[in-house]
């Protein structure tokens, strides 16, 4: 066997897994987008009906918070870590990385325990505080699981900036304040912009969590599935799928134009 | 050492994210442990709740090793011949195609799952089987194998140490086997702990794919906390943790190793 | 064994002209240098010759009385040693230089055995068990060599061997490749961009140009007698002189020289150690650098030609910058070359 063959055998196995389990179903799942009773007009009912724009505007409104919450803890966390070495440094990196791979249903949980009836801030407090449930309990729980991914793609970034720029800032005079404006966030804008769109892609996507804390809220992830298994409309529920999809892997796609490489998304 | 006010600011924001994070995975185990959560740990720690948790859900446990076990094993045999073949033949089509294998990461689960339903849903006998799991977390965790591999590979001068094997009298396979494989190993090792971390803990497709003979462990949990009482959900957290968090540690030892050598 | 290619090309798919068609022979337990600047093509034949590149349809290759135009590199039975060695990272120095024999399937005791005979040629039996990313430039060429030894390749291709190692252990080992290459008693080719180490270790030198062979034969050959501008020059860094041939005077701006022979449609050309500074020369010229090199001092010297003419200055009273000189060139020394040779 030739070389070349060799190398194109050794790309067979995967060529014909993704054209069967990814190329074929997600033609699949468009057609079917179609298929429904208002035909290709479902995607302009996704815009004209009240119900998906809500949906539409609350999820992308608790995406873009929890994008925002998780730029600030995170960069905040992950400069200070790396600015710093001091004992339990090891400690509080690994607290801030090890949820990475936490399932979102087991992230919902842990934001029942917090914020549940039988929760740690219910027993705490003297009224009655449940936000599990809530659209605070769900941003809490988008918020948990981007905090990780953000911080490992800052850290990264800040690691390769040059100490001696923010040196010379100082030696030209500039605050703490303004080598941070002027220096750091510039450096850090590509890291910034990526992790991001991956916070805001996962946010928009995330199922398990929205599965164990939003039964009363409309997000497109849980519509999706109230939608398949609820009701059996296959159409919207292929059409919101394919939007939802197109959605995040744009931001994707930017993310990764800017940053190279993404951190695990899903959830 | 923390004097400016910056310096506290910052450490004050760190603390707390760690609190947060930390907080209600340390109340998981205490729920699980203690014998009646809403008294608090007065009312005595037990390991009652793990035990019924054991009773209740070591099928799905099972399953879920099983399923992360197949997992690896396809991941591998599809994964690592590919990685090889993008990283001999770098140009716009394997990009492409190394994009097109990375959907999964950006497509939503449930969408993908809906997907794999509407084409093979009909097929009773693979969408009644453990299979069609399988295909699932293939399709999610396959992009990381082939990317884990592909960074290594794409470090070293593969070409020219493939040349010298073959001066030296190696057939291409020969090359692979005893140059590309061996070379390729921290990637490997990086690659496999992902996936398996990963096909443990996967929850969006699997919890459309399957069948209520066919529960993995991240769809019991799904399934306790709708259902249990909070000790028994907090117990069976706590034997998910205790068996995620040891392959997370050793899978971010050995991503930044991989990465090392990438570089 | 004796290698012959005839009719050897290679055009790449976007029409690129790696190399013209080639006519080469090499003699058994004969070491070629393919010698010439970088883009020559030099590469690229090495890389037919084992195989590594496939040549165009009518390019023959014989090894001997066996055709292997078509034979793939694995079973050419070459030995290659490669620019930046490419050893295995994930073997040790005896699993790199044993790695050929347990490709051809010899039973391990035999294997063991040649391993160990080709370590003491090279002088690596102590470093037989390290890793390879544990050894110094220097030892890597050695062990790279040794690998491409130990099996009795038919033929021995070198790329660059030396390129990779800084310039002082580059002459040592030289000198030693020299030496080692005649112990092998093998059929050599190796490429280089450096004529000092063509001729060092070579016994005919090739020297290439925009994809062909342009003149080919022994070092003192090529030296003495370049067969064109191209070859005068980057053999020996020969200068041209820009002035007007009359018979046999060439006039310059800086005087008039005599030729040995008619330079009528010629060019003439120099070599820095026949360009000599006396007094009473028939050359005038303006220093204008003085290098000290150690054994000699390096002259330039305007006002001669057009452009600065080098000479070489062996003694203690070194002429200064600025001084005004008189230079003289023996006519056998100066080369005589058509106008607008070949290989420019």
């Amino acid at each position: 066997m030739s070389k070349r063959n060799f190398v194109l055998a050794c790309l067979t196995p995967l060529l014909v897994f993704s054209v069967a389990f990814l190329a074929l179903p997600l033609v699949r799942l468009f057609l079917a987008s179609g298929e429904g009773d208002a035909g290709w007009a479902v995607y302009l009912d996704i815009l004209r009906k009240p119900r998906y724009i809500n949906t539409l505007v609350l999820t992308v409104l608790v995406s873009l918070a929890t994008t925002f919450a998780a730029l600030v803890v995170s960069t905040t966390a992950g400069m200070f870590l790396l600015r710093n070495q001091f004992r339990g440094r090891g400690i509080l990196l690994s607290v801030l990385t090890l949820p990475l791979a936490f399932p979102g249903v087991v992230i919902g949980f842990l934001i029942i325990l917090l914020g549940g009836r039988q929760g740690l801030v219910n027993q705490l407090t003297p009224g009655h505080v449940v936000f599990a449930y809530s659209v605070v309990g769900l941003f809490l729980g988008y918020l948990y699981f981007s905090i990780p991914r953000v911080l490992l793609t800052v850290m990264a970034a800040a690691e390769k900036l040059d100490p001696a720029l923010e040196e010379a800032a100082r030696t030209m005079g500039a605050s703490p304040f303004r080598v941070v404006m002027d220096v750091i966030i510039p450096g850090l804008m590509p890291a910034l912009i990526a992790s991001g769109a991956i916070a805001f892609a996962t946010a928009m996507g995330a199922f398990g969590t929205a599965f164990t804390l939003a039964t009363d809220i409309d997000v497109i992830p849980m519509v999706i599935y109230t939608e398949f298994t609820l009701s059996a409309n296959i159409a919207i529920a292929a059409a919101l799928s394919i939007v939802l999809g197109l959605v995040t892997w744009v931001l994707l796609l930017i993310a990764r134009t800017f940053s190279g490489t993404t951190v695990a998304a899903g959830g | 050492m923390f004097r400016s006010k910056t310096k506290v600011l910052q450490l004050a924001v760190t603390l707390l994210a760690c609190a947060f994070l930390l907080v209600p995975t340390i109340l998981s185990v205490m729920a699980g442990l203690t014998v009646n959560y809403f008294k608090g740990i007065s009312s005595g720690l037990t390991l009652k709740w793990v035990y019924q948790v054991w009773e209740l859900y070591s099928e799905s446990i099972f399953l879920s090793i099983w399923l992360a076990l197949a997992c690896l094993i396809v991941t591998l045999i599809i994964g690592l011949p590919a990685a090889y073949g993008l990283a001999r033949h770098p140009g716009w089509l394997s990009r492409m195609l190394e994009e097109f294998i990375s959907l999964p990461l950006a497509v939503p689960g449930l969408a993908l799952a809906l997907a794999l339903l509407q084409l093979y849903g009909t097929l009773k006998g693979f969408r009644a089987s453990w299979t069609f799991i399988l295909v699932g977390h293939v399709l999610y965790t396959l992009p990381f194998m082939v990317r884990s591999i592909l960074a290594v590979l794409a470090a070293m001068d593969l070409k020219t140490l493939e040349e010298g094997a073959a001066t030296l009298g190696a057939s291409p396979w020969q090359r692979f086997r005893d140059i590309v494989v061996p070379n390729a190993m921290p990637g490997i090792l990086a690659g496999a702990l992902t996936v398996v971390t990963l096909s443990l803990g996967e929850f969006n497709l699997t919890w459309m794919l399957h069948t209520p003979y066919l529960k993995t462990l991240p769809v019991g949990l799904a399934d306790s906390y709708a259902s249990m009482r909070l000790e028994i959900a907090s117990a069976y957290t706590l034997i998910f943790f205790i068996i995620i968090v040891p392959l997370l540690m050793a899978m971010q030892w050995a991503s930044a190793r991989a990465q090392r050598i990438a570089k | 064994m004796t290698l012959r290619l005839t009719n050897t090309a290679k055009t790449y798919p976007d029409g690129t002209r790696a190399l013209l068609p080639t006519e080469l022979y090499v003699d058994q337990g004969e070491i070629v240098s393919l010698l010439g600047p970088s883009g020559c093509g030099k590469t690229t034949l090495l890389r037919i010759i084992a195989g590594l590149e496939t040549p165009d349809a009518g390019s023959e290759i014989w090894f001997g009385s066996d055709n292997v135009t078509s034979l793939p590199v694995e079973r050419r039975k070459v030995g290659m040693v490669f620019q930046f060695f490419a050893l295995f990272p994930n073997m040790s120095v005896r699993g790199n230089i044993g790695y050929g024999l347990k490709m051809q399937k010899l039973p391990k005791s035999e294997i063991d055995a040649r391993v160990t005979e080709v370590l003491d040629m090279c002088q690596l039996q102590e470093f037989s068990g390290r890793a390879v990313d544990a050894l110094s430039g220097g030892q890597r060429q050695r062990v790279a060599l040794a690998r491409a030894i130990a099996p009795r390749p038919r033929l021995l291709l070198l790329d660059e061997p030396l390129s990779a190692l800084d310039a002082a252990l580059r002459e040592e080992l030289r000198d030693e490749l020299a030496v080692l290459l005649r112990e092998f008693d093998i059929t050599a080719i190796f490429v280089t961009h450096d004529q000092d180490e063509a001729m060092a270790i070579a016994d005919r030198v090739a020297v290439m140009s925009n994809g062909q062979v342009v003149q080919s034969g022994t070092p003192e050959d090529l030296y003495r007698n370049p067969k064109s501008a191209f070859v005068a020059g980057f053999v020996g860094n020969a200068m041209r002189f820009d002035g007007t041939c009359e018979g046999t005077k060439l006039k310059l701006a800086g005087g008039t020289l005599t030729l040995p022979g008619d330079g009528s449609g010629q060019d003439v050309f120099v070599r820095a150690e026949d360009v000599q500074i006396e007094a009473d020369g028939p050359l005038t010229g303006r220093v204008e650098t003085v290098t000290f090199l150690g054994t000699h001092y390096r002259i330039g010297i305007s006002g001669i030609t057009t452009d600065v003419l080098a000479s070489t200055y062996v003694g203690q009273n070194a002429p200064r910058a600025g001084e005004t000189v008189t230079a003289e060139i023996k006519p056998e020394m100066l080369m005589l070359l058509p106008k607008g040779a070949a290989g420019e």
